[in-house]
């Protein structure tokens, strides 16, 4: 159909501002891409260290281990808590002497206190969980201290959250000069048709026939740079994977979902010139 | 069919264009609208096919109000309305049957109909010879033609012209002129903005003469018994002043 020929129209008449749109829309998502990877990477290690989430709580010297025990089975009945073990000095002194190595010598018996590990269920080990349920650890008398991993739990977090803002903000500022350039092709391409639009319109052409190839040439780019961006992202992805550490990359929803989001820069960009230059004509 | 009832028109920045305008227009009448440039004519042509609306008043053109259209209703209704101008406004680049054709494609028109289509508004206006000629090839007389053509082709119950003959020769003019009575014998309104007084004298149609923005004269307001379903009719002209 005639919708179908005209589209491009735009794009042909300014291939280079055309380039530098869909390129423009590539590195909007590509900064979205990169950010939401290390997002994504940091999720994943996250899970896998979490795995290993325990909130340790160390028994005051002398508790009696009837108090420990009853302490234990209630602590086991927590909604997050999965697992409860105990662990003696002895053991302790042992572990610690496995993990220190050459210098096992520096520990002596009864300088490590004995303890009980707290395991916390899959998918209830957010820092704020793993707070809550150390919180209420500390509220027995013979706890004297509570430790988990805190500080890099957290320091996770906030890596992946400052990840996501840079990423955002990045991805919506050159997403915003996508719309600007896709904009000025089609303001381009709207004056450079001026005359048979306005006969089409003279002769009852609706506004979403004289619209349509240009939202279909803006369409058009959106998926192009879509593309152009899942091939920088999936080579960036394949570079850290070869030299720097092991990664995964996005799965086929979200590499789809990118593509779409391209789609919605480009058309929005025609959309928004279109509707604005067809008015002054 | 048509009809204004207390239309204004003010532009921003440069005033009132039009006021107190108020006329009707039959089915299959023929009208001339006059006066001096800047008198107002176009913007009446304008309103009349929407691409204007009116500051206060309102326009209705075969049950479209001026008040309530929306794009889409606007859009029905030009393909209902032939428009011709006194620039042509054929595109270059294409026959004069491309041009002719351009007007049903745009409006999705099925391709099985519209060759017969064109040939058929072709012939009307005696340039089937021509069909593949690109416009520069063509005179003026002949490429407005094609554009009366073009405003044919989709069976309008009014032709609106603006100026037709403005850009033409005597000769031409006088060619034009002729095919836009035929079609109006054919059953077609035609109203058509102009200030060649020679032509406005020498038909005996009705004329609305306008100044300043404002209607000094309408010859079927001046002899009402005249007026007459059939073409128009015989109002007697009053000649209009000179200017
Ligand atoms: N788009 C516009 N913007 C501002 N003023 C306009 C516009 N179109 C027409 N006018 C003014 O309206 C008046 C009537 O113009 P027009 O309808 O073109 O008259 P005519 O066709 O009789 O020469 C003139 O004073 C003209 O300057
Ligand atoms: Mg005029």
């Amino acid at each position: 159909m005639l919708a179908i020929r005209e589209t491009l129209t735009a794009s042909r008449r300014a291939p280079l501002l055309s380039a530098l749109g869909v390129v423009t829309i590539a590195f909007s998502l590509f900064a979205f891409g990169l950010f939401g990877l290390v997002a994504i990477n940091i999720r994943t290690a996250l899970e896998q260290v979490e795995q290993r989430v325990e909130v340790r709580g160390f028994l005051a010297d002398g508790t009696a281990i009837e108090s420990v025990s009853a302490a234990m089975k209630d602590i086991g009945e927590f909604p997050e808590v999965a697992r409860v073990d105990y662990v003696s000095e002895e053991q302790a002194l042992a572990r610690a002497r496995k993990e220190m190595g050459e210098f096992a010598d520096v520990f002596e018996a009864g300088v490590l206190p004995a303890s009980i590990e707290v395991h916390l269920r899959v998918g209830l080990r957010s820092p704020r969980v793993v707070k809550s349920v150390a919180d209420r650890i500390r509220t027995y008398q013979f706890i004297d201290d509570v430790r988990y991993g805190e500080e890099w739990v957290e320091k996770l977090y906030r890596l992946r959250n400052i990840a996501t803002i840079a990423g955002t903000g990045l991805g919506l500022a050159f997403a915003t000069v996508a719309v600007i350039i896709i904009g000025a092709t089609i303001r381009m391409a709207v004056l450079a048709r001026a005359k048979e639009i306005s006969i089409m319109r003279l002769v009852g052409a609706t506004d979403m026939f004289v619209r349509l190839p240009f939202l279909i040439d803006g369409l058009v780019k959106g998926l192009l740079g879509g593309l152009l961006a899942l091939l920088f992202t999936w080579f960036a992805n394949r570079t850290i994977n070869r030299y720097f550490l092991e990664t995964v990359f996005f799965d086929p929803q979200l590499m789809f979902l990118g593509i779409l989001a391209g789609a919605l820069i480009g058309v929005l960009g025609s959309f928004v010139s279109v509707g604005r230059h067809l008015r002054s004509i | 069919m048509i009809r204004l009832h207390e239309v204004a028109k003010e532009y921003p920045r440069a005033g009132l264009a039009l006021s107190h305008i108020s006329f009707a227009v039959r089915k299959g009448e023929f009208v001339f609208l006059t006066g001096p440039s800047g008198s107002g004519k176009t913007t009446i042509l304008k309103m009349l096919y929407m691409g204007e609306r009116p500051s206060s008043g309102e326009v209705l053109v075969s049950g479209v109000s001026s008040r309530t259209a929306g794009g889409r209703q606007i859009s029905q209704l030009r393909r209902r309305l032939g428009i011709v101008f006194q620039d042509f406004r054929l595109l270059e680049d294409r026959t004069a049957e491309a041009n002719v054709r351009f007007a049903l494609e745009v409006i999705g028109v099925p391709k099985s109909v519209i060759g017969a289509k064109v040939n058929r508004a072709l012939t009307q206006v005696g340039l089937v010879s021509k069909a593949t000629s690109y416009p520069r090839e063509l005179s003026g007389g002949e490429q407005q033609r094609v554009a009366i053509a073009r405003a044919l082709v989709n069976d309008p119950f009014v032709l609106l012209a603006d100026e037709p003959t403005g850009n033409l020769d005597e000769r031409a003019t006088r060619g034009v002129f002729q095919l836009l009575r035929d079609i109006n014998a054919s059953g077609t309104a035609v109203i058509m903005a102009t200030h060649d007084l020679d032509l406005v004298r020498r038909s005996e149609y009705r004329t609305i003469e306008l100044n300043h923005g404002r209607i000094v004269f309408d010859s079927a307001e001046s002899a009402p018994s005249a007026q007459s379903a059939e073409g128009g009719g015989k109002a007697h002209m009053r000649t209009p002043t000179d200017w």
